[in-house]
């Protein structure tokens, strides 16, 4: 296996194909869209948030593989976890994609996450896959956001 | 036959022959390989590799004629000069130009196109008064527009285009009025592939009383550019595209509009006499080269100029519309991958999407086997926006591109669409 194997893993292209949790939420309690104009990648993150827990969570939008799989995967892992918890682990993924590809990282608390660990092999990707979590960050920190229901 | 002729005393027009071979051998950068493959170029419509020839004029300027041109007595200063003057004159013949002073020497078609829009713009733009460009325009030859209408009160006004990627002439001929006071046009779409008809727009333009600035950042590598004949006001392109280095690139104004104009940016060399009380300006084209100019850039201009002429844009031409047809043919045969770009009139690239996968993916797995593709926007968000797609891959084809090349091309493309299935 490469680094391009690594980066277009089964889970990946699986998730890519199969998008969880794809969709809009109805009535979500947090919102947010993510756009890299550099490549046109589009999500939009919908957050039903009950005191500090993460109730549901749905995406939507277009994007590459290396985006739209980092949507997918994040969705399935953030129902029922806490606020805290999740950001905890947006550092722990974003440390370990931001390091040099030479550099050794600790990938066992990263979870499903880990299989996106190959992607800082390829810098110009890496906001690929941050991006849904960028987005899902901007959703978490509009604590006054009321409730719409759309 | 050839040799009969000849014996007979007919005098025999031979072809110029063109060995795409022979002429790669020219290019440094094409014998190295990337990820243990070797190397097959499709993004010359970003920047175009360079010959041997243009790296060595480079080099031989730093390592014997560097020193700062003009007003210098001794002898390397004038060695220069007259090394940056002569590319001048050989960029003024390349393109037809009446005068060598309507050469002005920019970093690139972007800044080319910014001192018209700033220079020009600023001085005889006014409130009711209208700039046309088109819905194929690089962001380069729309957001200098957008900041001096802006400033100016003009009002921008942009020509359609249809579902093949052609300007819709009907809606140019309706835009068009008294009020339109220039132009701006690509000739050939970065993103498209597609040439527009630019005699047909500078004579309409011209009839209105419009000046128009064509933007040959595609077609002054492709197709032979005559400014004489087509009788634009500006004409601007970048260095780089035509296999000289980046930094470099030209504007080329009508003499008596680029005298009327006001200086772009202040300096040494774009005058003749400071005081504090009164500035007098240099005369074209000194006016508009404030500074310490690129000279290696215009010197190696200049050379990767010589070595086209050498070959021929009439047979660059012809190879590369074969390139072109082989490639669209190959590609059309495979049912997921959808043409952006359908103009008759198209210069040798090619944009595309393919269903399901995103270019970037594209990109990234065919760089996988050595191939460079562009994906994105290409800087031209609206073209984008009208085919309802966020980005696409492109080919873009040089002549010292093959046809193996392209099988190679197409076969890691479909590699990449059984991966995504």
């Amino acid at each position: 296996m490469d680094e391009f194997d690594v980066l277009y893993q089964e889970v990946i292209l699986d998730h890519n194909k199969n998008p969880r949790n794809f969709g809009t939420l109805d009535p979500f309690t947090h919102k947010a869209v993510g756009h890299n104009p550099l490549c046109g990648d589009y999500v939009e993150i919908f957050l039903f948030i009950d005191g500090d827990t993460i109730k549901d969570v749905k995406f939507k939008g277009v994007g590459c593989a290396i985006s739209k799989a980092s949507a997918s995967i994040m969705t399935t892992v953030l129902k029922g976890k806490k606020i805290e918890e999740v950001k905890d682990l947006f550092e722990r993924y974003h440390t370990v994609l931001t390091s040099k590809p030479d550099e050794p990282v600790d990938v066992s608390n990263l979870g499903k996450l880990a299989v996106f660990a190959g992607v800082r092999e390829f810098p110009v990707r890496v906001k690929c896959a941050t991006l849904p979590w960028h987005t899902l960050m901007e959703a978490l920190e509009k604590k006054d956001s009321v409730l719409k229901m759309e | 036959m050839e040799k009969d002729l000849k014996a007979l005393g007919i005098k025999v027009e031979k072809k110029k022959e063109f060995d795409v071979y022979l002429v790669r051998q020219d290019f440094p950068i094409l014998h190295r390989t990337v990820r243990d493959k070797p190397l097959i170029y499709f993004d010359n419509a970003a920047t175009t590799q360079k010959p041997k020839i243009v790296i060595d004029a480079l080099v031989n300027y730093y390592t014997n004629l560097n020193s700062n041109i003009h007003r210098g007595v001794h002898y390397l200063s004038q060695a220069a000069t007259t090394e940056y003057e002569c590319a001048r004159r050989i960029i003024k013949t390349f393109i037809n130009a009446k005068h060598e002073e309507e050469i002005i020497y920019t970093r690139g078609a972007t800044e080319a196109i910014n001192l018209v829009a700033f220079s020009y713009g600023e001085a005889f733009l006014s409130e009711d008064d209208e700039v046309l460009i088109s819905h194929m325009e690089h962001h380069s030859n729309i957001v200098p527009w957008q900041i001096i209408c802006e400033k100016t009160g003009a009002k921008l006004k942009v020509i359609p285009i249809d579902d093949k990627g052609e300007l819709i002439l009907d809606e140019f001929d309706k835009l068009l009025s008294e009020r339109t006071k220039i132009v701006s046009i690509v000739h050939i779409s970065n993103s498209l592939g597609t040439i527009n008809p630019i005699e047909y727009i500078i004579e309409k333009a011209h009839k209105v009383g419009a000046i128009v600035l064509v933007d040959g950042s595609q077609s002054i590598q492709h197709v032979p550019i005559d400014v004489q004949r087509l009788d634009c006001d500006f004409f601007v392109f970048s260095g780089h595209k035509i296999y000289g280095p980046t930094g470099i690139g030209v504007l080329y104004g009508k003499k008596d509009l680029l005298e009327k104009m006001p200086p772009y940016q202040g300096g040494g060399d774009m005058i003749l006499s400071v005081s504090f009380e009164k500035t007098i300006y240099n005369v074209i084209p000194h006016k508009f080269e404030a500074g310490t100019p690129n000279i290696e850039g215009a010197i190696g201009l200049a050379s990767a100029i010589r070595y086209v002429q050498n070959i021929g844009l009439d047979v660059i031409y012809d190879y590369e519309m074969e390139l072109l047809n082989y490639a669209t043919e190959k590609i059309k045969q495979i049912p997921e991958v959808k043409i952006i770009g359908n103009s008759k009139n198209k210069a040798s690239l090619i944009s595309f999407v393919v269903e399901n996968v995103h270019p970037h993916d594209i990109g990234t797995l065919l760089d996988r086997d050595g191939i460079a593709v562009r994906t994105g926007h290409h800087c031209t968000e609206p073209v984008m926006r009208r085919f309802g797609i966020p980005a696409t891959s492109r080919a873009s084809f040089a002549f010292y591109n093959t046809f193996e090349e392209i099988d190679v091309f197409i076969n890691s493309l479909k590699k990449i669409i059984v991966k995504f299935k």
